[in-house]
């Protein structure tokens, strides 16, 4: 079972790119634990020689034809529209430094 | 003074059909209702400008129209659409969900995108960043969640019909707070294309109406196969106003959950109830499931882990403010779910839960072996004061205890007012589940339980 | 001094040609766009409730390339979502797949030995960035026509021993790609991108080492041969030292002509993987794969030991001359051609490759043989004629005479030249050959 601490959540919310504060890094630690309480229950009963689940519609190979849809397509005017930040074009962002 | 705004869809078709009633009358009364109602209550996040105006060239269509809520999820093009976040406070979704096309196309008039609990983490509406809606038949209670302001809208009269989604209980267990009828289709029924994700391998959109046969006509013009969206089936959809004012003799129905501890003070209402699908030759029967509360774990950890990656691309950089902006809801359901997929914890978590996802499955295959329908309390009691959620971690999760097994699932389930309190004016509702794209069966049932009883207040005046 | 063994692993990622996107169907034209971000939809640009649906002919070139390099199937095969923040992943996540490839286990030859393919799999591109300045800040501009590209990723085992193996290793996949028609993998253009993971083993032990460093953004072959041969350097020296080379990624510098330090890898991602739950997984029946499978063309290196075989064309020769199923087809036309008029294949792609016979892009087959015939057509010439201008050549030559005569028998060329120009029409060489030999004794 999962130790649950300030470290562990501090490491979540930078994997899940959230910035918190001291006070949220507190009261985070002790909803996760609430909640892993709740979760735990299902160490209860026994999953032997069962499959996971991952889609419940049993479908398969839903493709699509190699063509170009034009009317779904955004104009750059579209794309851009909802951007705060927007140059010749682009999105912007402060400068990223490296990859 | 007319109250054409308290209409039916049905009702409201059939009159327009008679010219017993203009679009113009119709709309004057829900905007007058809107204007009184909508501040108090905090239904719509945003109205359309002058609906009547668009209606007008909608009239020979077969909504002919009449003004539908949509849940402030469904992206449409020309009002905002926010999934009730600051994050998303003043997006314009360049593109139309299938959906609202659908409806659109069908001659419906969005008239304005409802309240939700923010990206749909709740159960309550009370989560939403835009204040919490109230529940039109009792102002000190909640409306329920997260499709909490569409329920609202036909509860209180501000639409004809409605649409929400459901990624488990979010359109039975407001409709069944409300007072309303809510259709949750099979997955794969009705396209999620244009609805910001929550859950994906759950998420459902579907119908909150006054009637069943309003949620049959909307069901039946929203559903069917979408190439935008890889998880639709191909299924054919059920024409499901054939199934109205059927015969239920002879149907095989199970009755779950009364004996879940908790339901003790409701257990004895449904009990009462179901009298009336016996007298109607339905045969019920109360029979054991898998515990629901192995549910909570599942959607728990299903949904936490999926809605992380969904809302990862709300980076504010193409749209939107930055992640800063998330509220506590959603900053601990995404954390939650990072922390269930991550390395070395994915096992124990994600993947045990998607196994015991699959009992469930198997569970309700075992029980539609036997049983043409399955019923249950939607909720385990009425609807709970305002503040209820608040500092309630798992608030939701426990409120929809008794729908998340058909949710993960992905069954289709309809509940329908089965009681009210007249003290409180708040109802119970019943929730009747069908096997996968066996929609006709749940609603010949609704609807025959919902004309043989005096608890739907269109029908009766109640 | 120990010695060490280079145990070397490429990645290698090429943008499929498909007309249209990996889920969506915006145009996939990125490097040809005029303007950044006009080649989006919701779906690309990571739009919230926007849903991915995934291009069949890119999951079948997929197929077609692992089948070219003889690897075994998935037929049960799905997607996955690779999660990560950055400005240019629209969705947060790219969607690729992660335990279950649709190729694994090939292999393809090299001259210094065979190489095994790990793995092959499907994927998509993500947006551009490119770093400028506005306004006085330094900003990063990002581009999403280039979001949602089909991407193959191509991953080999570490068997690659040297720079010149893995240029040699990725040449080879580039031709092969070239040749399906499925990429054009135009380096400048980021049309195919190279990684190499690198590392040292001293002779004679076994397993693989305790390290490896991740060279990555290389786009060319002759920085790849570099880069690597550097790295070989830089690590022998830290492992000389007692020290084991940090565990990270470089990328090269051209100019200063090294590898430096990009990040730590020790810390690796976390990218919780978990299959997508907006696409339906892919299952294959044997009559698809093998259908597929008779769909592919002769493959080059097929090509070249048949045309080794029979013609006796060169390695080298044989690899100019196919580059793609059109030039196969058409060379093949030609040797045809040849052996049914009964002559030289092989003095006719000589020919060809010293550009002696002019080429024009549609020339068909017996075109160009016939030029060939008229290229070493000869007259009989009138004996008296030919000798009359041997005679007069020799005079206007006494030089050239001289230098014969001195024993630099190489002047016979131009004496040969000089007579030819003289006569005017196509001489038998060696008709002029006998004359004027005779003639200078």
């Amino acid at each position: 079972m999962a130790t649950i601490d300030q470290n562990t959540i501090k490491h979540v919310a930078q994997l899940a790119n959230i910035p918190i504060t001291p006070s949220e890094t507190e009261s985070l630690t002790h909803d996760f634990i609430k909640t892993l309480e709740v979760v735990n229950q299902l160490q209860k009963i026994s999953v032997q020689d069962v499959t996971t689940t991952h889609q419940v519609t049993n479908l398969k190979n839903v493709l699509r034809d190699d063509e170009i849809n034009h009317a779904k397509m955004l104009t750059q005017e579209q794309a851009l529209a909802n951007a705060k930040n927007t140059h010749q074009g682009y999105f912007v962002v402060p400068r990223i430094l490296t990859k | 003074m007319s109250d054409l705004n308290k209409l039916t869809l049905t009702q409201a078709l059939e009159k327009l059909d008679r010219k017993q009633i203009s679009l113009t009358d119709i709309y004057t009364d829900v905007n007058q209702a809107i204007d009184q109602n909508n501040k108090k209550l905090n239904v719509y996040l945003n109205l359309q400008d002058h609906p009547e105006k668009i209606a007008q060239s909608q009239h020979s269509h077969q909504l002919k129209g009449l003004p539908i809520a949509v849940k402030d999820n469904f992206s449409a093009i020309g009002l905002p659409t926010t999934a009730s976040s600051n994050i998303l406070k003043d997006y314009y979704p360049p593109f139309e969900s299938t959906v609202t096309k659908k409806i659109k196309q069908a001659g419906g008039v969005v008239i304005g995108k409802t309240n939700l609990d923010a990206w749909a983490h709740g159960s309550s509406t009370e989560t939403s960043d835009f204040g919490r809606t109230l529940n039109p038949r009792n102002p000190d209670y909640l409306p329920g969640g997260s499709s909490g302001g569409s329920a609202a809208a036909i509860a209180g009269d501000l639409a004809i019909a409605a649409i929400g989604s459901e990624t488990a209980g979010s359109i039975r267990q407001p409709a069944a707070w409300c007072g309303t009828v809510g259709l949750k289709p099979s997955y794969g029924r009705v396209s999620r294309y244009g609805v910001i994700a929550m859950a994906s391998s759950t998420d459902s959109p579907g119908p909150i109406t006054k009637t069943v046969e309003d949620a049959a006509l909307l069901f039946t013009i929203m559903a069917g196969h979408d190439p935008n969206d890889a998880t639709t089936s191909a299924n054919t959809v059920p024409n499901l106003t054939q199934e109205l004012n059927q015969s239920i003799k002879g149907l095989k129905i199970g009755l779950l959950y009364l004996d879940v501890p908790g339901l003790e003070t409701i257990k004895p209402i449904y009990q009462e109830q179901i009298k009336v699908l016996q007298s109607l030759g339905a045969v019920v029967e109360p029979v054991q499931a898998l515990d629901p509360h192995y549910a909570i774990g599942v959607y728990t950890v299903v949904q936490r882990s999926e809605v992380s990656s969904n809302l990862a691309r709300l980076d504010g950089i193409r749209y939107g403010q930055d992640r800063s902006f998330f509220g506590a809801e959603a900053k601990r359901r995404i954390m939650l779910g990072t922390f269930t997929l991550s390395k070395g914890y994915a096992d124990q978590y994600y993947n045990l839960a998607q196994k015991v996802r699959t009992l469930f499955i198997q569970d309700f295959e075992k029980l539609f072996s036997q049983y043409d329908v399955l019923i249950a309390p939607t909720s385990p009691g009425f609807a709970k004061k305002i503040g209820s959620s608040q500092g309630a971690a798992m608030f939701g999760e426990l409120e929809d205890m008794l729908l998340e097994p058909s949710s993960i699932a992905g069954l289709p389930g309809i509940s329908v007012p089965c009681y009210k309190d007249n003290q409180t004016n708040l109802y119970l509702g019943l929730n009747i589940m069908a096997p996968m794209f066996r929609e006709d069966l749940m609603v010949r049932v609704a609807d025959a339980f919902e004309k043989n009883t005096p608890w739907n207040s269109w029908r009766n005046n109640s | 001094m120990t010695t060490y063994t280079p145990v070397i692993g490429l990645e290698i990622h090429a943008e499929l040609k498909t007309a249209s996107k990996m889920f969506c169907g915006c145009a996939n034209d990125p490097f040809s766009a005029k303007s950044p971000n006009i080649y989006t939809c919701p779906v690309c640009l990571g739009l919230p409730g926007a849903l991915p649906v995934p291009n069949k002919k890119a999951i079948d070139w997929t197929i077609k390339l692992g089948l070219a390099l003889d690897c075994k199937i998935n037929y049960f095969s799905k997607f996955d979502r690779k999660n990560y923040f950055y400005a240019d992943l629209a969705k947060g996540y790219q969607i690729s797949q992660y335990d279950i490839p649709f190729c694994y286990e090939g292999k393809i030859s090299t001259s210094q030995g065979e190489i095994r393919i790990t793995r092959i799999h499907l994927e998509e591109d993500t947006g551009k960035l490119l770093h400028d300045t506005v306004a006085g800040t330094p900003v990063s501009l990002i581009d999403f026509n280039r979001s949602g590209v089909p991407l193959v990723e191509i991953v080999c085992e570490p068997d690659i021993k040297g720079g010149a193996q893995a240029q040699e290793y990725g040449k080879k996949l580039r031709c092969l790609m070239r040749y399906l028609n499925i990429a054009d993998c135009k380096m400048a253009q980021g049309g195919m991108r190279l990684a190499a993971n690198i590392s040292l083993a001293p002779v004679g032990t076994k397993g693989l080492p305790n390290y490896k460093v991740e060279v990555k953004n290389i786009n060319s072959f002759k920085f790849l041969e570099q880069a690597i041969d550097y790295e070989i350097d830089r690590q022998t020296e830290l492992l000389d030292q007692g020290q084991t080379p940090v565990q990270e990624t470089r990328g090269w510098d051209a100019n200063k002509q090294q590898t430096f330090s990009q990040r730590t890898k020790e810390a690796a991602e976390d990218y919780r993987y978990f299959p997508d739950p907006d696409i339906p997984p892919i299952e294959f029946t044997k009559q698809q794969i093998s259908a597929i499978k008779k769909s592919l063309p002769e493959l080059p290196e097929q090509v070249i030991a048949r045309w080794q075989d029979k013609y006796q064309l060169s390695q080298s020769t044989a690899e100019q001359l196919s580059a793609s199923q059109e030039q196969v087809a058409w060379i093949d036309q030609i040797l045809t051609l040849a052996h049914q008029q009964q002559l030289s294949p092989l003095d006719i792609i000589n020919d060809l490759i010293n550009k002696k016979i002019k080429v024009k892009v549609d020339d068909d087959a017996q075109a160009v043989v016939t030029q060939f015939k008229t290229l070493h057509q000869t007259v009989a010439v009138d004996q008296d004629q030919l000798d009359q201008a041997v005679t007069l050549v020799i005079s206007q030559n006494p030089d050239a005479v001289a230098k014969y005569k001195a024993g630099k028998t190489q002047v016979l060329g131009f004496l040969m030249g000089q007579i030819m120009a003289q006569l005017k029409t196509k001489v038998d060489p060696q008709q002029i050959k006998i004359a004027l030999t005779t003639a200078l004794k």
